[in-house]
């Protein structure tokens, strides 16, 4: 029996799932993404300087992250340091943009794959406040507070509008939590809506504009420092930023952390889906000096899962990361015949030809590292941290696991990880790392400047000739990389590998599996005609397909369509 | 939650589209032309949303009045401008033209959830003639934005008269 998803996403999506379904079970998937862009093909004859305002709208979602990477990028090309406190501005606001992505992530796109919203309608706000108020001191876990959430639950089923919550496979037979569970995570969903405002604040301080940040250049950054001045930098927007910091903090330790080992605990079996490739590639990120050899996390790859294994990524512009990336177009709708291509040699000329799974079937390129497929993500970052022994990171982890081996009390082994639910458990902990960066860089960028020092930006000079580069930058998705070739100070060629192309990947050259196509083998599926399992897993990973694809779909499809043929 | 009691009615004015797929740009291209003609009163925001949503939260919550700009595939010939109220854009967000628009109808969602969706919700469409790869807009679209500007001024003039 086969099954079509079409689309998957529930943002910025244009990505099909087919799945060959044997004993109730997946036993073989094909990822494929419907929609082609070639976005870079833009940034040809343009100046590098630029390129990071352009290429934020690759995407609706991650506008911040293709801006950094893209400055980083041409940096790399004119091996030009950035002043300190451009670091600590950038690395400011890619942690607030990780922290607002993380959590509108687990409550907004994924957990209703597990939390049955007509489900809390039975619950009791008495007994769900109790539950509450015994996993975490949370002051917003009253009773009143899920009283209050419930009647809004009521008022939206009697109005016959569900809304937002209109397209959920609600009452499917794999959902599993108790009504209380169900109302708690309701009400931490609304309360999300508030909190993630907060991070997005942060950005907009110091970005000036949201979506699409200002204050970027090749050098540095535009933001002009002066603690008394008005319309600059000063303490008191660097306060506001402060106080939104704490906010945040307070949620991800206490709802958002304890809400994923919750979710963990009550879906025991997810720790056995899920898996698919474990080679792992990262990158490390927050830099702390100027020429970015010194950053807050540790990146690398682990091949095969074998920890013992690890090979770290140490600098920006490091030999192993660069020589290693290749994407193979022998599966996607593009014109191939050479090969595997690496970045800076990369062609994208489409050449579509229908699904046929033995031969093309999406408009995601393949990457490979050493010639092996990678997952990237949070769970990369999260294994890359236990095998550097990268004390801060395994703190929050143990944090987490802790709590759901009290709630489960069985031991939870660090294998566990290496599925649907230990990707959630990764970002979870992750979002943490990520409050504790912004506590550090904020205090930084904060003595940096009582130190005297005000320097902002470095004025790029741009030599002729030909010179390369790339720029990585752990975006939420995972290792986003932009790699450019300038030649007289203009853009010769530009290639974007971003987070879902590694994730989503088709088959590559040696038909191997994709991680997505790998992790779905083995899911159960309860109800073929509802296939909530696949959507778990596929959602674990945070697909955006926006930029992951290289045109416009001109086929107006429904919201979902699912076949099962 | 709702009904702050802000002296001033609150509007915003939103462009949305892509920058990067031609006349998909046009609702950004229409605020950017807006913000340079300085017609619309102080009170009244300008945004230019690109294909983000969830970010825009916190100016979108609670108005008076939001006017959202887009590419608007309708069927009709190329550079059409259509406008619409209430209820009848969300059935046309659903029919998307592009993922963004997914995106704004679940933030319009969200917002319902929470009591803080804009009183009055007013789309001003635009038939695209292409949405090829290109930063620039079509002739025929771009020739739109004079008149795009005009009604918009004047819907808002009207709304917080």
């Amino acid at each position: 029996m086969r099954i079509v998803i079409d689309p998957v996403t529930r943002i910025e999506g244009h990505l099909r799932i087919d799945c060959e379904v044997e004993n109730g079970k997946v036993s073989e998937a094909w990822v494929s993404g419907t929609m082609w862009r070639g976005v870079e093909q833009i940034l040809l004859g343009r100046d590098p300087r630029d390129a990071w305002a352009i290429t934020q709208r690759f995407c609706g979602v991650c506008t911040t992250v293709h801006a950094i990477a893209s400055v980083r990028a041409v940096e790399n090309a004119l091996d030009m340091p950035v002043p300190k406190n451009a670091q600590y501005i950038r690395n400011l606001m890619i942690a607030a943009h990780a922290v607002h992505d993380e959590i509108v992530h687990f409550y907004h796109l994924s957990a209703l794959d597990w939390v049955d919203v007509t489900s809390a309608l039975k619950a009791d706000p008495a007994k769900t406040a109790a539950l509450a108020e015994s996993l975490s001191d949370w002051p917003m876990n009253g009773k009143a507070v899920m009283t209050a959430t419930k009647d809004r639950l009521l008022k939206l089923v009697e109005s016959g509008q569900l809304g937002i919550f209109a397209n959920g496979y609600w009452g499917h037979p794999a959902m599993k939590l108790p009504p209380e569970v169900n109302l708690l995570a309701v009400t931490h969903y609304l309360q999300a809506l508030d909190i993630q405002r907060k991070a997005n604040k942060i950005v907009s301080i110091l970005g000036s504009k949201t979506p699409h940040i200002q204050n970027i250049a090749v050098g540095g950054v535009s933001n002009a420092i002066a603690l008394n001045s008005q319309s600059v930098l000063t303490m008191e927007r660097l306060l506001a930023v402060k106080e939104a910091i704490d906010e945040l903090k307070q949620f991800v330790h206490q709802v958002y952390n304890i809400d994923v080992a919750a979710v963990a605990a009550f879906y025991p079996d997810w720790v056995k889906f899920g898996k698919g490739v474990t080679s792992y590639l990262a990158a490390p990120d927050f830099p702390l000096d100027e020429k970015g050899t010194k950053f807050e996390t540790v990146g690398g790859y682990i091949p095969d899962g074998n920890l013992a294994a690890y090979r770290p990524i140490t600098t920006f512009g490091d030999p192993f990361l660069r020589d290693n990336v290749a994407e193979s177009v022998q599966h996607s709708w593009y014109k191939g015949g050479k090969g595997p291509l690496h970045p800076y040699k990369g062609e994208t000329v489409a050449e579509y030809t229908d699904f046929h799974e033995k031969a093309k079937y999406s408009f995601v390129k393949s990457p490979t590292f050493e010639g092996r497929p990678a997952q990237v993500g949070p769970l990369a970052r999260v294994l890359m941290a236990v095998a550097a022994k990268h004390e801060p990171v395994l703190a929050h982890l143990t944090r987490i696991l802790s709590t759901v081996e009290a709630l489960t009390k069985t031991k939870v082994p660090l294998d566990a990880l290496h599925s649907t639910i230990g990707r959630h458990a990764a970002r979870a902990v992750m979002c943490a790392m990520n409050v504790d960066i912004l506590e550090k860089q904020w205090k930084l960028l904060i003595d940096n400047i009582a130190a005297g020092d005000v320097a902002t930006f470095e004025k790029p000079v741009f030599p002729r000739g030909e010179v390369s580069g790339f720029g990585f930058h752990e975006a939420p998705r995972g290792m986003l990389s932009h790699w450019v070739v300038i030649e007289n100070g203009i853009i010769k060629n530009y290639q974007a590998v971003v987070p879902t192309t590694w994730n989503a990947a088709p088959r590559n050259e040696k038909g191997e599996p994709g991680p997505y196509e790998a992790s779905l083998a083995g899911t159960p599926l309860a109800d073929p005609e509802r296939p909530l399992e696949v959507l778990r897993t596929v959602h674990s990973f945070d697909p955006c397909m926006a930029c992951a694809v290289h045109l416009v779909d001109t086929q107006k499809r429904d919201i979902v369509q699912v076949r099962a043929l | 939650m709702t009904g702050v009691s802000a002296p001033a009615r609150r509007v915003v004015v939103l462009g949305v589209g892509n920058l990067l797929m031609t006349d998909e740009g046009i609702g950004v291209r229409c605020v950017e032309q807006l913000e340079r003609n300085g017609t619309l009163g102080p009170e009244v925001v300008v945004i230019d949303g690109g294909t983000s949503t969830n970010e825009l939260m916190d100016d979108l919550q609670n108005l008076d009045l939001l006017v959202i700009v887009d590419a608007a595939a309708t069927g009709q010939a190329p550079g059409t401008i259509v406008r619409m109220e209430g209820s009848t854009i969300p059935s046309a967000f659903s029919n998307k033209l592009s993922p963004h628009q997914h995106g704004i109808n679940d933030l319009l969602a969200a917002l319902t959830l929470l009591d803080r969706a804009p009183a009055r919700l007013v789309l001003f469409g635009v038939e695209p003639h292409t949405l090829a790869l290109g930063m620039e807009l079509s002739p025929v679209v771009g020739a739109t934005i004079p008149e795009l500007c005009a009604r918009i001024t004047k819907e808002v003039a009207t709304a917080c008269a």
